[in-house]
């Protein structure tokens, strides 16, 4: 029997106990990170950089997540294949924000309604800001 | 050598016939599983880019509703689903080395964990609930919300939340499924079917989607409840 765990654990990559509570607590401590950044009043005006490091944290943490506890760091690499296949995904919306954030630049009669009612994102009106609640 | 030879001839059953043997066959799995993934980021991420052309539409608005999300709550149940994604990932190892005590003993943390991931997330949706803030007609804005949010149109408001429980909905509802198929998980583990017991990937596929689940609230939690100015 002993060596039959052996042979299992030859192939199936099983991996340290040790591991996974190493993973387990950088995403704690990641989480902790980002809500102690979301608290930051003197980071509060920088939006932008804000959202960089909120989305920078969860993506590591989403890696972290892909790598270790779903095992893809030890898994062949057509799996990984398929993996990074997901990320496509990202490049998709990156083709879409180039549409929707570039026709304010090009008006189109009947398109010029701003106001906050309309479904359509159809002005860049984050450089507004607060200004128009008040 | 002759004990791996009796090894490989076991798992001989368990490989169907299209295959050439097991590992061939349980990469297959996984690369089926990782399919299925793909398409499940591309439906979640469609609700995704909503997300951003409405928050980028409405950033300031939108800053000043979310204060009406508990971030307590949600970091509680961040820490959750965290944990239970640890619980999977060593109820998986448990099954590579057919610990069937392990294996059971994990996923019912699991359970649990995920159990307690739906009472807070009942608690946050009904409190809104009971304030009027919900889907469709009877939509109300104003009484009972955090002073800052009330500064908000109840349309802009109605938006955030159509988003707000579109998403953490279709995320809950990936948690009952999760909970069900874990449940027919156990229950095969329990009863000792060799198809789990023998081949640990069965297990391993289940905890892939939970993972799965894991992953999009690492992302929601942060876009909703922690939202910079």
């Amino acid at each position: 029997m002993a060596s039959d765990s052996t042979h299992l654990s030859h192939n199936h990559h099983v991996q340290p106990v040790g591991m996974y509570m190493k993973v387990f607590g950088a995403l704690v401590v990641l989480m902790v990170a980002t809500i102690a950044v979301a608290q930051v009043e003197a980071l509060k005006e920088y939006s932008l950089l804000n959202n960089f490091i909120a989305m920078g944290i969860a993506v590591t943490k989403a890696t972290l997540v892909v790598l270790f506890f779903m095992g893809v760091k030890f898994s062949s690499a057509l799996t990984k294949i398929f993996v990074l296949l997901g990320f496509s995904w990202f490049f998709m919306l990156f083709f879409m924000f180039c549409d929707y954030f570039t026709r304010s630049w090009e008006p189109v009669p009947g398109w010029t309604g701003t106001s906050q009612e309309t479904a359509m994102p159809r002005e860049n009106r984050w450089s507004e800001g607060f200004d128009r609640l008040k | 050598m002759a004990t791996e030879a009796a090894h490989g001839h076991d798992q001989q059953w368990l490989v169907h016939h299209q295959y050439e043997d097991y590992e061939q066959q349980s990469e297959s799995y996984i690369v089926g599983m990782w399919a299925f993934l793909v398409t499940e980021i591309m439906f979640f991420g469609a609700l995704f880019l909503a997300y951003v052309l409405y928050r980028w539409q409405y950033q300031p608005e939108f800053y000043l509703i979310h204060k009406d999300l508990d971030w307590v709550m949600g970091g509680i149940n961040t820490t959750v689903l965290l944990f239970s994604s640890l619980a999977v990932a060593l109820a998986v190892r448990c099954a590579m080395l057919q610990d069937r005590k392990g294996v059971l003993g994990w996923l019912t943390v699991t359970q649990l964990c995920a159990a307690g991931f739906l009472v807070i997330k009942y608690f946050e949706w009904s409190h809104k609930y009971h304030k009027g803030v919900w889907l469709g007609e009877g939509f109300k804005w104003g009484e009972g919300v955090t002073k800052y949010a009330q500064d908000v149109s109840a349309n802009t408001a109605q938006l955030f939340y159509s988003l707000y429980y579109c998403m953490t909905g279709l995320h809950g509802f990936h948690v009952v499924i999760g909970i069900i198929v874990i449940g027919i998980l156990m229950r095969m583990w329990f009863k000792n079917n060799p198809l789990v017991t023998k081949d640990y990937v069965p297990t391993e596929l289940v905890g892939l989607y939970w993972h799965f689940v894991d992953l999009v609230w690492i992302f929601l939690y942060p876009l909703f409840y922690l939202m910079p100015r």
